[in-house]
């Protein structure tokens, strides 16, 4: 390591920042992928299988934007798919005794909440590590289902709560797209705008630091894994309508795709820095690998992983690219 | 007096009998020796792999990909039965433990020279691993037929009584005792994590030591891979999925702390056995095996609960010797 550091006369200038950032480096990724894809494949530019391909990610980042916020805050959520079978596991059950689609919506918002809420207390209230108190939710709230479901199935859901997940809001731009594109901009308002997101971003920093700064730490915290839960309901709501049937085994090792689309997307897995627009590109950089070599046949184990690489190598690239320079 | 109750393994040792107790007023034959030993016996790997998790966790850091190396390296020692069926079983036990080190190794280099966060890193490995199998399988199985006699013949083996599985698990129980208590590596790894600053200055690497850790983690599960998959006599992709999960369970109810530095090899040990009796008991009080998942979260929830308020009533025992000292 050398001793002596160039320091900067100046700031550099806001077009220079964003023509270096994360984002950007991924947005050509993602271009780089589309363009190589239309290439490899004769269906790849076709409007219907375009829009299908959307249905690869939509859910998932969902909850991505909730979880780089409580990333960005120094915590993690690994029960997000134990939530998922939970409340599609709850939905299933009510929509066996018949209960409508307001009811059912209603249902698995409610769950995804209150599985939200159990794990923000076990964390902030009683100051437990996030990572083992979801490992533990994770099996529980999934045992749960497994324990009403056994080896069955619900199916029989009614007709119109087919329209989250299968409807179309405008020739090929469907319900979930919107919903995404909508929750999209929610969170980047959130984080980006508010005091609520700096606060964010000082928790991630510096929690002690934010705690005498006079932000409520946990009461931030514990409205960050509400918020996840919440948005795991969505995603439920989403994925069972898509389905149309309910299995304990439903979205099986979505917590892992969803936590690289977020490292993916730029958020420090350490907490303190990332950014929303960086989880969409990346949103769309995993749906765009995961349909390209979908239309390659290639098994989805094999795409897991390229997951799983891509995972541990955007994070070891800019390292070793460090470490290469010095 | 008051100390023994407090430790953790005397509490875990009540529990598991209180247990036993229970089950035995309806069911005395489930606490018959043979029957004990027999649950042992089907306890055994998850006794290995809770004492290689626990080092692991002791440093910090956190093995999810044991129960996936534990599938590669049983595929690959399978495999290299099918090619060379004379090939004597200690040069198969060696490649077993050699090829999970390696495994244990790219995670302990990524972790140690990259500073990759240990959960990203074997989050990725995880699904890296299993993936690797399906390449080299295309998803077919390694069946009982493939495999040569002797292959399967050693875990079963009778030795004094127990079988050899047994054996390894006690050995392996003895070996880490006076490892982690009368070496200095073994000092070391609590150190790392008990406190990484001290510990530099103490003149230890960190990062090597949880390289080391995570080496001794693979060399295991590696180990184990050969026990599982000749003692079932079958190979595939989904061997032992979501065990991780069970094993890091068994490290934390075994009263080993997330955050590091606090664990014993006894209290690995308990915390598999409390474990391996539930699952083994589940089927004879005929309560579905579907309950084994939401109760071995559920205990990890109270496990960590519990540890949290033991450690922190620790700390204010020292805080009022130091007062009475000055």
């Amino acid at each position: 390591m050398s001793t002596t550091r160039n320091i900067p006369d100046r700031l550099r200038s806001p077009l220079e920042r964003n023509l270096k950032s994360w984002e950007t480096l991924l947005l050509l990724v993602a271009i780089g992928i589309f363009v190589a894809n239309s290439f490899a494949s004769p269906y790849f530019l076709d409007a219907w299988n375009l829009s299908d391909a959307t249905f690869n990610f939509t859910e998932k980042a969902m909850i991505a934007f909730a979880m780089a916020l409580l990333i960005i805050s120094g915590e993690i959520d690994l029960s997000v798919a134990a939530i998922i079978a939970l409340a599609s596991t709850a939905m299933g059950a009510a929509a066996q005794v018949g209960v409508g689609t307001e009811g059912l919506v209603l249902i698995g918002l409610s769950v995804g909440l209150a599985c939200g809420a159990f794990n923000g207390l076990l964390v902030t209230g009683l100051g437990l590590p996030s990572i083992v108190v979801t490992i533990g939710t994770m099996s529980l709230f999934r045992g749960i289902s497994f324990i009403i479901l056994g080896d069955q199935a619900y199916r029989g859901y009614p007709s119109d709560f087919a329209y989250f997940g299968q409807g179309y809001v405008w020739w090929v731009i469907s319900f979930e797209f919107v919903l995404f594109a909508l929750i999209a901009v929610i969170y980047a308002v959130l984080l980006h705008l508010t005091n609520f997101g700096r606060a964010v971003y000082a928790i991630g920093n510096n929690a002690t630091g934010a705690l005498f700064s006079g932000i409520r730490v946990g009461r931030v915290k514990f409205i960050l894994f509400l918020l996840t839960g919440l948005m795991s309901g969505v995603a439920a709501i989403c994925l069972t309508s898509r389905l149309g049937s309910t299995r304990p085994s439903i979205a099986t090792g979505w917590e892992l795709e969803i936590v690289t689309m977020v490292v993916l997307g730029g958020v420090n897995i350490l907490g303190g820095s990332g950014s929303i627009p960086g989880v969409v590109i990346a949103a769309f950089v995993m749906g765009l690998v995961t349909f390209g070599l979908g239309l390659l046949n290639v098994p989805g184990i094999v795409m897991s992983i390229v997951i799983g690489a891509l995972l541990i190598g955007v994070i070891a690239l800019p390292r070793l690219w460090q470490m290469w320079r010095h | 007096m008051k100390k023994l109750f407090a430790s953790r393994e005397a509490l875990l040792m009540i529990a598991i009998a209180v247990l036993l107790g229970v089950i035995s007023l309806r069911f005395p034959a489930f606490v018959a020796p043979s029957n004990l030993l027999g649950v042992f016996n089907d306890t055994s790997p998850l006794i290995l792999l809770a004492i290689g998790q626990m080092i692991v966790i002791l440093t910090k850091c956190i093995d999810l990909s044991v129960a996936a190396n534990l599938a590669l390296t049983g595929m690959v020692v399978s495999l290299v039965n099918i090619a060379a069926p004379g090939l004597p079983i200690i040069a198969i036990v060696a490649i077993a433990i050699c090829f999970g080190t390696l495994l244990g190794m790219f995670n302990g280099i990524l972790v140690w020279k990259l500073a990759i966060p240990p959960i990203v890193v074997t989050l990725g490995t995880m699904t890296i691993f299993r993936g690797i199998i399906f390449l080299l399988t295309e998803g077919k199985w390694v069946n009982s037929h493939e495999m040569s006699d002797a292959f399967k013949a050693v875990p079963r083996a009778d030795l004094i009584g127990l079988p050899v599985l047994s054996w390894i698990a006690i050995a392996a129980v003895i070996l880490f005792s006076i490892v982690m208590t009368r070496t200095s590596l073994g000092r070391a790894f609590y150190a790392a994590g008990g406190n990484p600053q001290a510990a530099t200055y103490a003149g230890i690497n960190v990062g090597l030591t949880q390289f080391w850790a995570f080496a001794i983690s693979g060399a295991i599960a590696g180990l184990t891979g050969y026990l599982w998959v000749s003692r079932f006599a079958v190979a595939y992709v989904d061997v032992a999925g979501g065990f991780e999960l069970t094993v890091v369970a068994a490290c934390v109810i075994g009263g080993v702390s997330i955050m590091g530095g606090i664990g014993s090899v006894p209290g690995a040990l308990l915390g598999a056995l409390f474990l391996g009796i539930i699952a083994n008991a589940l089927p004879v009080v005929n309560i579905s095996p579907f309950w084994q998942m939401a109760i071995s979260g559920g205990a990890i929830i109270i496990a960590v609960i519990l540890n949290a308020q033991a450690n922190r009533t620790q700390g204010r025992i020292i805080l009022k010797r130091a007062e009475h000292a000055t």
